[in-house]
């Protein structure tokens, strides 16, 4: 029976169709789209109603479809390091004209079915139909042409017909493989330092203006006035940008407009995130990553807020009957620190699954739910984001969450591709220990690149997390 | 009342341990074979401790698998659990003291932190094999000497010779030049065993290094990696005669636990 899912978790995924939707009409239309990082002011955008795609969001969705790899390799062959972000890699290999495709035969025109693709085939009681040659059959509705590497270039250099039609309908049909090029890029270093060179890149490649807000790492939990002004003015330079870029003036009722949307949606967010303090929790915080995708790409539209207060209802109902989207009773409560490794989401939730682990806690989700009253408020949101604060509001940030959830553990992604993030978390788990008195693994990954992460290794360290939280609770007992 | 038999069994990425105990206190079987997973391995150490024994399976009241190859024991082990947990118990066994464990396996180096005998939290080495016992097989073959013979060699060293510990490729390579340039065998290697424990150092730091320190594991039996780990860390580290078994022993340990249940 397929899964049923929440009326709010319907609107929220219906926000992010519109918003990819939105882009591709604007595109056609022959309007500005632009990509912005993940954590640069949306409210400005939002100002000159303009249509913008977040490359990082992108590049999750393109590693959870499997695809990282082949444009992470794509990124290396164009010159860069393979120690650069993996999110940084598919986005500056999709800038450059190249896209996952579906292989077909040129004569024929005929996708060419790769048959090692596909589900087991099952029969009426749900068995797998075993071959003669004793391999489980594949079903045949379930299996997928090859992945092949396409240039756009490439294809518009076609001439006009069925070949080039059919090399643009090979191009992997989801959507975060469809999203338009972009005409400016909106960058803002605070979520991460190798986001400047990744626009920049990109600004080069495309030949486009590129619109910078620089948020320096603050070593002080305060944010200081200097501070604030600093960014205020960086506010002011890239409103004058947009105006040359747009040929318009900055419009102060919609950019007040957009900053209530965006401070109704973050209020609504962190209520979201606060359900998973429930014991069990309603959900998980795989979930919470999945929506993540509305709170970026979506923070300052109504619909956005409107969703997350729907997703909201829907939390307080799953309490009142205690339900979850948990698939597996909860045994143990933990933090997971980090991003994700999106290509390998099965392998890393099989053995949380197996031992009962639910992932109550994540410190990545909440980061984007913030609040604020003016524009020197919002200039202090903004400086505040998971890789630009120091280490003291960092281990706040974790440790508030793992009491307010009530976390047995903590289970910490290294993940290759995100070097500032990773540096800082031996003395995090450290912290961790010796303040919360809980047991911490680490384990090594990556957000997108799946040649960084073992699934043996992880597994080996999920089971010793368990049996250390097991010990500890049987310590606590005494 | 009838003697109680468990087998513990750990299965290592380079070799296949067993231990059998009586009554969770006297060890009356082990077996060791230098292959591990996905080899015959497995099997021959489990037919050798059986037959070491006088023992038959059946007269197991409780078999537990341990090790990277635990998975590859479905149906013959009655459960399994990760090999942290049971070098943690088989340490504690050995030493009731012990608060800091420290195995350097074929492909893992893990940290552990004891409290009451039992793991409470552990560091493991990131994906990379510098510091772990493969990283010592491949100087060994460079070396042309027996892996088995690296304590001994590396104890006449007097000089130093410093070798890179970020990358085996690379640490090869810096080996083979020191050998084009004529450096004595037992520089090099003592070199190499300041390399492994400059390593595992590092990351037994982050845990919080506390006495008592036992090693376990098949390195743990090359004195130059124990002497250069001592040196780093600046205390006495215990080993076992069994340091190759403790696995295994922590495995028959738990299954013990559980057979009494």
């Amino acid at each position: 029976m397929a899964k049923e899912v929440s009326p709010g978790v319907l609107a929220l995924r219906k926000v992010v169709d519109d918003v990819h939707a939105d882009a591709r009409k604007a595109k056609a239309e022959g309007k500005l789209v632009g990509w912005s990082s993940s954590k640069f002011p949306c409210e400005l955008a939002a100002a000159f109603d303009l249509d913008v795609m977040y490359p990082e969001n992108q590049a999750a969705g393109i590693a959870a479809n499997r695809d990282g790899e082949i444009m992470c390799q794509a990124a290396e062959d164009l010159g860069f390091d393979n120690d650069i972000c993996g999110y940084a890699r598919i986005s500056l290999a999709y800038a450059a004209g190249k896209r996952a495709a579906r292989k077909f035969d040129p004569e024929t025109l005929e996708y060419i079915i790769d048959p090692n693709s596909g589900k087991p085939l099952k029969d009426e009681n749900g068995k797998v139909i075993i071959g003669e040659d004793g391999k489980p059959v594949k079903d045949p509705k379930t299996q997928q042409p090859y992945t092949v590497l396409v240039d756009i270039h490439e294809i518009e250099a076609l001439p006009d017909g069925a070949l080039k039609d059919k090399y643009w309908e090979s191009i992997k049909p989801y959507r975060q493989m469809r999203i338009p090029q972009p005409d400016f890029v909106l960058c803002c270093n605070n979520i991460c330092n190798c986001m400047t060179k990744w626009y920049e890149n990109i600004a080069r490649m495309c030949n486009i203006p590129l619109i910078m807000i620089d948020i320096p790492y603050n070593n002080t939990v305060e944010v200081h006035d200097s501070n604030v002004a600093y960014v205020r003015a960086q506010f002011d330079a890239a409103i004058k940008q947009l105006e040359e870029l747009t040929g318009k003036k900055f419009d102060e009722k919609k950019f007040e407009q957009a900053c209530a949307n965006a401070n109704r949606t973050a209020s609504a967010w962190l209520r979201v995130c606060d359900y998973l303090q429930y014991k069990p929790a309603p959900y998980s915080g795989f979930d919470l990553f999945n929506h993540m995708a509305d709170i970026v790409t979506a923070r300052a539209k109504v619909q956005a807020a409107e969703a997350f207060e729907l997703l909201e209802k829907d939390l307080e109902i799953a309490i009142k009957e205690g339900t979850t989207t948990t698939p597996f009773p909860e045994k143990y409560r933990v933090m997971f620190e980090g991003i994700p490794c999106w290509p390998k989401l099965p392998d890393l939730f099989k053995p949380l699954k197996a031992n009962g682990v639910n992932v109550t806690a994540v410190v990545y989700a909440p980061a984007f739910g913030f609040v604020y009253e003016d524009l020197d408020g919002m200039a202090r949101a903004y400086y505040k984001a998971p890789n630009s604060v120091c280490i003291e509001q960092g281990v706040d940030w974790r440790e508030g969450i793992c009491r307010d959830n009530k976390v047995d553990g903590v289970l910490v992604h290294y993940n290759r591709s995100c070097k500032p993030w990773s540096g800082y978390m031996a003395e995090m788990q450290r912290r961790f220990t010796a303040d919360l008195g809980i047991p911490c693994a680490g384990f090594d990954g990556d957000q997108a690149d799946p040649r960084n992460f073992n699934a043996a290794q992880y597994e080996t360290r999920v089971q010793g997390l368990v049996e250390a939280m097991e010990q500890n609770a049987m310590n606590k007992e005494g | 009342m009838a003697t109680i038999y468990t087998l513990g069994i750990d299965i290592g990425s380079t070799a296949s341990k067993c231990v059998m105990l009586a009554d969770g206190k006297e060890i009356v079987g082990k077996s060791l074979v230098a292959v591990g997973a996905g080899t015959s391995g497995p099997q021959r150490a489990i037919d050798e401790v059986l037959k070491s024994a006088g023992k038959t399976k059946e007269e197991m009241s409780f078999i537990l698998a341990t090790g990277y190859g635990r998975n590859s024991l479905e149906g013959f082990a009655d459960h399994q659990m990760s090999e942290l947990s049971c070098h943690a118990k088989g340490a504690s066994f050995l030493f009731p003291e012990v608060r800091t464990v420290i195995d350097i396996g074929g492909q893992d180096v893990k940290i552990l932190r004891v409290e009451n005998g039992a793991m409470t939290n552990f560091q493991m080495n990131d994906k990379c094999a510098a510091g772990t016992g493969r990283f010592l097989d491949v100087m060994a073959r460079v070396l042309e000497v027996d892996v088995n013979d690296l304590g001994t060699l590396g104890a006449k060293s007097t000089k130093y010779v410093g070798i890179s510990s970020t990358c085996t490729v690379f640490a090869e390579s810096e080996v083979i030049s020191q050998l084009a340039q004529d450096t004595d065998k037992c520089d090099i290697i003592n070199g190499i065993h300041q390399s492994v424990a400059g390593r595992v150092a590092g990351l037994a730091n982050r845990v919080g290094v506390q006495d008592q320190v036992v090693m376990t594991g098949g390195v743990a039996q090359n004195i130059g990696v124990v002497k250069a780990l001592e040196d780093q860390l600046g205390r006495k580290i215990h080993t076992s005669p069994l340091t190759q078994y403790v696995g295994a022993l922590g495995a028959a340990l738990f299954a013990y636990k559980k057979a009494c249940k």
